[in-house]
């Protein structure tokens, strides 16, 4: 279950320090509002029932400066709040439990493609799509490198914090930490096309020992039954002789393309799409049907496949678990 | 007592002869009154397409998972709103109005140069024209209105959408730029006796403000546009990361114009508040120096900030608390004037007219929008809430909350002036309400689905909580602003016809526009009053308050400088911008290593350095030229001036040999990111020679024919910083390109 007010609803210790910065501006900015309303509302009131010339008051450049005094101050404390948090935000962890943190040392790799999220973890080999898990555990920093193999994207998971673009020819790098478990609501958040509304991902903050076993079932190729059922077997062959191992990569088969999420354990994703749609059988079904009635423009085409061939392709691919 | 201004345009009417059709007097038109309302009905139009293009996205967001519109339209709708709104609505509306007033504000009877006037408009009208005409062609542009790379180049945009975009906004780009080259020279030179720059109305010092940003923030889009344009059709690989490119030069260009201009879309809106709240408190404006001094603060910060909007790009700790402290800093001057505004207000005998109604809540509405942008200031808040509707919100806040409301006031306020009706305060105040609740509607809850997570630009969304809710509450809002536009338009229409005779001064303001008939002559004044401070008609018509007993201001010097001369730096200190961004994207891509093509190694370095000598000669003889014509030695100018001319097509000549020795060893614009930027740079300055050539040409048949007599050598003066500016550039060009300086 998402949170409503993500960015209100912190679930790391970046985005907590952020969602403190914020509502200390908000009510910093609520006084100011409500003092310059009042009194422009007060003179409006008052000077609606003068009948008289009023004194041509030309301004005084003392008043001018006692008024600034305080926004001046205001901003200067602004200035030194928000650029400390720049500076511990970027920083490089402080109290880690067996203090070796370097920042080349890449734990996650994510990138930016129309409209999908490769996810690869480069220590363990893990390969996915559009989700990520980590251990929630607020002193585990995973190390992203953020980029992208196409146009601009934007990685965000609001309740997790900041922002950082996915640049083509460019790495960025951010820390990803979670305090609790959850599973937290990420977006694309720069435009990068016809289905930037639908490239949504999701972090999912489990314990320790459930990130372990999430990592080492990853890694196998598929637990796939030594023997298919007859209809699974029918889409097995069915997706070999198709085009769909010239866009999908399925570990430890001859599909090994990289132009589309890599389906390898595909079973046990949680949506399709990059968000588009829940992963059941029946949607799963209505996507191969006609992807583009979901997410019209996206890169995979209608393959216009017969009812029989459905059937077929999903009992398959929901064997790979 | 007439103060004559007269002295300063030496020619008899421009107005073509008698009436031909109402229609071509218009269209013919070279009167600033006629121009700015031609602007400003312009801007009205775009205004209905943007505003039904808005109104067609909330009629798709209004709902989760919404088939009303497929996302390629939206797509299209959401970047045509934005580019319209901004380039065809807001900047035109205040042209016309700075067209229409600034001339009657400063004593003068036209702008300064009224066929430059008529041109600049034209370039408007017919660049939006073709900006629109690409829905005809089933693909409007769709990379949103920042266009960022590299998105928006061919690989990622294959069709022209793209296209339309960049050639319009060029052709915009260049009405602009001269119609505030134009504002700019009036403002300087053809204020009447006695209104020294301390004493104009802050309405023309905000537009002088404005027009210096234009002239020195438009360059910076078109280097940026042409690079992309050249990318697109020439295949370059400027923005091309796959090719040694830069997706995030695109951004910074983008923004180097892209953050002076929303200060171009507020700072008239800031001199119409200045101008609308103290003739209705009855008191001057509450520290004129001050509201002045720190526009040209906001000027000067405001070239300091483009950064803010790529705080997400990760340019790095410095880069980033770097540009948080100047846009932290610049809300200060900005404080200032909320501060002075509120301050004439207070102890003001308040007409609480519907010109007064708009400029508060354009206050309140502008401080909202102004304290989110502070929130944004504070970087690690942008971390957040970049790309989502909480910036759309902030936005339309200043925009919409600020420059539009400012818009309905100086409406309110100036329709008497320019029609010598007056609006309906009934229907106005109807108007206001209906705008004030829809409004706010519309975007105060776009600041909650900013924090809610929902992203900008997205053409649907899932059915989150409260999604739903709340974007049909904003679509709804923009139903309000609909019927409110509706009944504006009314009101103007009925008023036009049969709205109270509004007389000169309906208001008892207090500037020199109000000391004529409404609407004016096409001469603007019969009579021009003394100015002996900053409020002429308020001291002609309160004799025994007149400002200048009490209030003392500097008084004229009578520093009026030489209009044609003044024109040529303005021109080319907005080419200096274009050309230095074109030189910086040269240091970029050629300083990092690589192999391809090195200056040293294709270029003729002896070569083109004789040849550039002939250039710099050029200048020389050039200045003889000038020197021989103001003593009169007709046939002496005529000879040092053909050899200047010839001076500078042997250095294109030179240019010539230079580019066909690189296309004979295959070395092309597209070949690599040193050819594409040497062709660009060269190639453009080679256009700006030519140019040149055919402006000295022009020169020198006038010269020939006796027309260029020595009281008009300061035309040739002006021709002249011109042609030496195209030799400064070349020389820079030479030291970085040829000589490897920078490298």
């Amino acid at each position: 279950m998402n949170s409503v007010i993500p960015v209100l609803d912190p679930a790391s210790p970046q985005a907590e320090a952020i969602h403190n910065l914020f509502l200390l501006v908000l009510l910093i900015s609520a006084v100011i509002f409500a003092i310059v309303a009042g009194l422009i509302l007060v003179a409006i009131s008052r000077g609606r029932q003068r009948q008289t010339l009023p004194k041509q008051d030309f301004g005084s450049e003392k008043s001018e400066i006692f008024w600034m005094i305080g926004p001046v101050l205001i901003v200067i404390w602004l200035v030194a709040i928000s650029a400390n948090l720049v500076i511990t935000l970027n920083a490089i962890p402080q109290a880690d439990p067996d203090g070796k943190t370097d920042i080349n040392d890449i734990d996650l790799i994510v990138t930016g493609h129309q409209w999908w999220w490769e996810v690869k973890y480069p220590k363990s080999g893990v390969i996915t799509a559009n989700e990520i898990y980590i251990p929630a555990d607020k002193n585990k920093k995973f190390r992203v490198q953020v980029s992208s193999d196409d146009v601009i994207h934007c990685f965000w998971v609001p309740q997790l914090g900041r922002k950082i673009d996915a640049i083509p020819g460019r790495d960025n790098f951010i820390w990803l930490q979670a305090s609790q478990p959850g599973s937290y609501q990420g977006r694309c958040s720069e435009y990068c096309g016809a289905q930037h509304a639908w490239m949504n991902f999701k972090v999912y903050a489990v314990t320790d020992a459930e990130f372990d076993e999430w990592v080492a079932s990853e890694q196998l190729a598929n637990k796939q039954p030594k023997l298919l059922s007859p209809l699974a077997n029918s889409g097995k062959q069915f997706f070999f002789q198709a085009t769909c191992p010239q866009c999908h990569t399925i570990y430890g088969t001859p599909a090994e393309a990289t132009i589309g999420p890599d389906l390898t354990h595909f079973a046990r994703r949680k949506e399709i799409g990059a968000g588009v749609i829940e992963n059941t059988p029946e949607n799963l079904a209505l996507w191969l049907k006609d992807p583009q009635a979901l997410k019209p423009g996206c890169k995979m085409p209608d393959f216009k496949l017969s009812d029989e061939h459905l059937k077929q392709l999903v009992a398959y691919l929901e064997t790979l678990k | 007592m007439t103060t004559g201004s007269i002295e300063q345009s030496e020619r008899t009417s421009l107005e073509p002869p008698v009436t031909s059709t109402l229609l071509l007097d218009w269209v013919s038109t070279l009167d600033h009154k006629r121009i700015g309302i031609m602007y400003i009905l312009t801007a009205v139009f775009y205004l209905a397409i943007g505003g039904c293009e808005a109104l067609l996205m909330r009629i798709q967001l209004a709902m989760p998972n919404n088939t009303f519109l497929s996302p390629e339209m939206f797509n299209q709708l959401f970047t045509m709103h934005g580019t319209t709104m901004v380039f065809l609505v807001g900047m035109p509306v205040l042209t016309g109005f700075g067209n229409y007033f600034v001339p009657l504000m400063i004593g003068a009877r036209d702008v300064a140069f009224p066929r430059l006037n008529a041109f600049g408009f034209w370039m408007l009208f017919f660049g939006g024209l073709l900006l629109h005409f690409s829905f005809l062609t089933g693909s409007a542009p769709n990379a949103g209105w920042f266009s960022y790379v590299p998105l928006s180049t061919k690989a990622y945009s294959s069709l022209q959408g793209v296209d339309y975009w960049i050639i319009g906004l060029l052709i915009m780009g260049i009405g602009t730029v001269s119609g505030a080259i134009n504002i700019f020279v009036t403002i300087i030179c053809m204020r009447t006796p006695g209104m020294s720059l301390q004493r104009v109305p802050l309405f023309v010092w905000m537009m002088l403000m404005q027009v210096i940003l234009i002239i020195l923030a438009l360059p910076a889009l078109n280097s940026a546009l042409s690079m992309l344009l050249i990318d697109r059709w020439l295949g370059s690989a400027f923005f091309d990361p796959t090719r040694g490119g830069s997706a995030v030069l695109w951004q910074h260009y983008f923004w180097i114009f892209g953050h002076p201009e929303v200060y171009i879309l507020i700072l008239p809106a800031f001199g119409m508040i200045s101008e609308v709240i103290p003739v209705f408190s009855r008191k001057p404006i509450y520290g004129y120096t001050f509201v002045a001094a720190s526009s040209v603060a906001i000027v000067l910060l405001g070239y300091g900030v483009w950064a803010h909007h790529m705080f997400a790009v990760g340019l790095g700790m410095y880069a980033d608390i770097f540009f948080a402290v100047g846009s932290l800093l610049i809300a200060i001057p900005t404080g200032i004037k909320v501060f002075n505004w509120t301050a004439t207000l207070w102890g003001g005998e308040i007409r609480f007219n519907t010109a007064l109604h708009f400029a508060v809540a354009f206050l309140l509405q502008f401080v909202i929008g102004g304290l989110t942008g502070i929130m944004f200031a504070a970087v690690p808040i942008d971390w957040q809430l970049t790309d989502t509707y909480f910036v759309v919100a902030h936005f339309h806040y200043v925009l919409i909350g600020g420059t539009v409301f400012s818009l309905f006031s100086a409406a309110f306020y100036w329709f008497p002036k320019m029609t010598g009706r007056m609006l309906n305060e009934r229907l106005g105040i109807l108007q206001f309400w209906l705008w004030v609740l829809g409004f706010n509607m519309t975007f105060m809850i776009q600041h909650f689905l900013g924090m809610m997570g929902m992203p900008r630009r997205v053409y649907t969304y899932a059915d989150n909580p409260g999604w739903a809710l709340l974007n049909g509450i904003s679509s709804l809002g923009a139903v309000f602003m609909a019927i409110g536009t509706l009944i504006f338009l009314w009101n103007i229409g009925t008023s036009l016809l049969r709205g109270k005779v509004a007389g000169d001064n309906p208001w008892d303001a207090f500037t020199l526009e109000w000391a004529t008939t409404s609407p004016p002559p096409p001469e603007n004044f019969t009579v021009i009053p003394e100015v002996k401070s900053r409020r002429p008609v308020w001291d002609l018509n309160h004799p025994k308050n007149a400002d200048w007993k009490t209030e003392k201001t500097p008084p004229d010097k009578g520093i009026r400088p030489n209009m044609a001369k003044l024109a040529a730096w303005s021109f080319i200190a907005s080419e200096a911008v274009f050309f230095l961004l074109l030189l910086i994207a040269y240091v970029v891509f050629n300083t990092r290593s690589g192999e391809g093509a090195v200056s040293s190694s294709v270029l003729d370095v002896e070569r083109t350095g004789i040849f550039s000598l002939f250039l710099i000669s050029s200048s020389v003889t050039f200045w003889i030229a000038e020197r021989f014509l103001r003593a009169g030695k007709k046939s002496a100018f005529v000879f040092s001036l053909g050899l200047t001319i010839l001076l500078g097509i042997t250095f294109l000549a030179g240019q010539v040999w230079e580019y066909t020795g690189l296309l004979t060893n295959n070395i092309t614009i597209n070949t690599d990111l040193f050819s594409a930027t040497f062709f660009t740079v060269t190639g453009f300055h080679g256009i700006h020679v030519t140019a040149g050539v055919i402006a000295l040409f022009v020169m020198l048949m006038m010269g020939i024919k006796g027309n260029l007599t020595p009281g008009k050598s300061h035309v040739f003066g002006a021709v002249g910083v011109y042609w030496h500016f195209v030799d400064v550039v070349w020389l820079a060009v030479f030291g970085i390109i040829y000589l490897g300086l920078l490298q």
